[in-house]
């Protein structure tokens, strides 16, 4: 039994971390997106696997269902058909591999490893373990917690209306192009405004009637 | 009762906590584009939650304040990508591009 826990565990590390490079690595945005929705996954498969069932739910409501849609959206909304083609990365991307890189080898790994962590003892033979589930979190999100919880609903609040302020465009500003559907429709009415340019012209030739006719003949 | 204390050491999840960080990290630090620079911060929350929950499972069990703290980091982090996005709309509309090198007004 323990070792398919063990087993599983090293499954979802490798989907985890699997996603996460190809999120940061992949060329095309959107499936940078996609494969951040699948990291997402992993990771609430890890809650699940460490017994945290109500974070687990949240995880897959919050980051697979809102999160990653609002991203999906973000990039239809800003996407330049041109930039597709050209480097994702920075110039100096090196760097940014060493600093990570330097990172988890010189200072997570070795801390991590060497640090004598105080494990509680295990509970005896045949009593289940006291860990707090979902009816814990809520009564103390009720009691304790009623302040930040309070505080997390009002930050929530201005958020929402912050990113509404922010992405909002008043309709007689609009000048700019958004989606590609935006795009199709400015380009028809740039058409529309360069057809009656051409108009003048026959206006133009019928005020002097007799040199047209005279041209012809 | 078999648990993911006994079968998996603490070490290896906050490795893989802190291998994820590097490499949302890394995400953050290499692209160009805005929405891209987001997704690795994404990780990198999602990193320090597996932290935190490892932590509340390993050490304190029968103690609330280690899924409540998640909970909330998953809460800052929703309106962090919500006004995020916003902001690299607006963005996008002023300036017609994602890329975080060209929006640079405020370089000295």
């Amino acid at each position: 039994m323990n070792t398919l826990i063990t087993v599983l565990f090293l499954i979802f590390a490798a989907i985890i971390l699997a996603s996460a490079i190809m999120t940061v690595t992949v060329k095309n945005i959107v499936h940078a997106a996609l494969w951040l929705i699948s990291s997402f996954f992993g990771v609430g498969a890890l809650y699940l696997l460490m017994e945290a069932e109500f974070l687990g739910v949240a995880q897959v409501l919050i980051y697979v269902g809102a999160v990653s849609i609002l991203i999906l959206f973000a990039i239809m909304l800003t996407r330049d058909l041109e930039g597709s083609q050209n480097r994702q990365l920075t110039p100096r991307w090196w760097i940014a591999l060493i600093v990570p890189a330097a990172l988890f080898s010189l200072l997570i790994v070795p801390t991590v490893m060497t640090h004598a962590w105080q494990l509680p003892p295990p509970p005896p033979a045949g009593q289940p373990p006291a860990i707090s589930g979902a009816q814990q979190i809520g009564a103390a999100f009720m009691r304790e917690y009623l302040l930040p919880f309070e505080v997390a609903a009002i930050l929530l609040t201005v958020a929402m209306i912050g990113a509404i302020v922010v992405a909002f465009e008043e309709r007689e500003r609009r000048r700019r192009v958004l989606t590609l559907a935006e795009q199709v429709r400015l380009r028809q009415r740039q058409q529309q405004r360069q057809q009656p340019a051409p108009r003048p012209e026959p206006a133009a030739t019928a005020v002097q009637p007799s040199e047209a006719t005279g041209s012809e003949t | 009762m078999p648990s993911i204390t006994e079968a998996v050491p603490l070490p290896w999840v906050l490795t893989l906590a802190g291998a994820l960080f590097c490499v949302g990290l890394f995400g953050a630090l290499s692209r160009r584009n805005t929405v891209g620079i987001l997704l690795g911060i994404e990780l990198m929350l999602n990193a320090v939650n597996i932290n935190l929950v490892a932590f509340w499972r390993y050490l304190e069990p029968n103690v609330v304040a280690g899924q409540t703290f998640a909970l909330f980091v998953i809460t800052v982090a929703a309106a962090e990508a919500a006004v995020g996005l916003a902001m690299i709309i607006a963005i996008y509309r002023a300036r017609q591009t994602v890329n975080a090198d060209e929006v640079d007004s405020l370089r000295g």
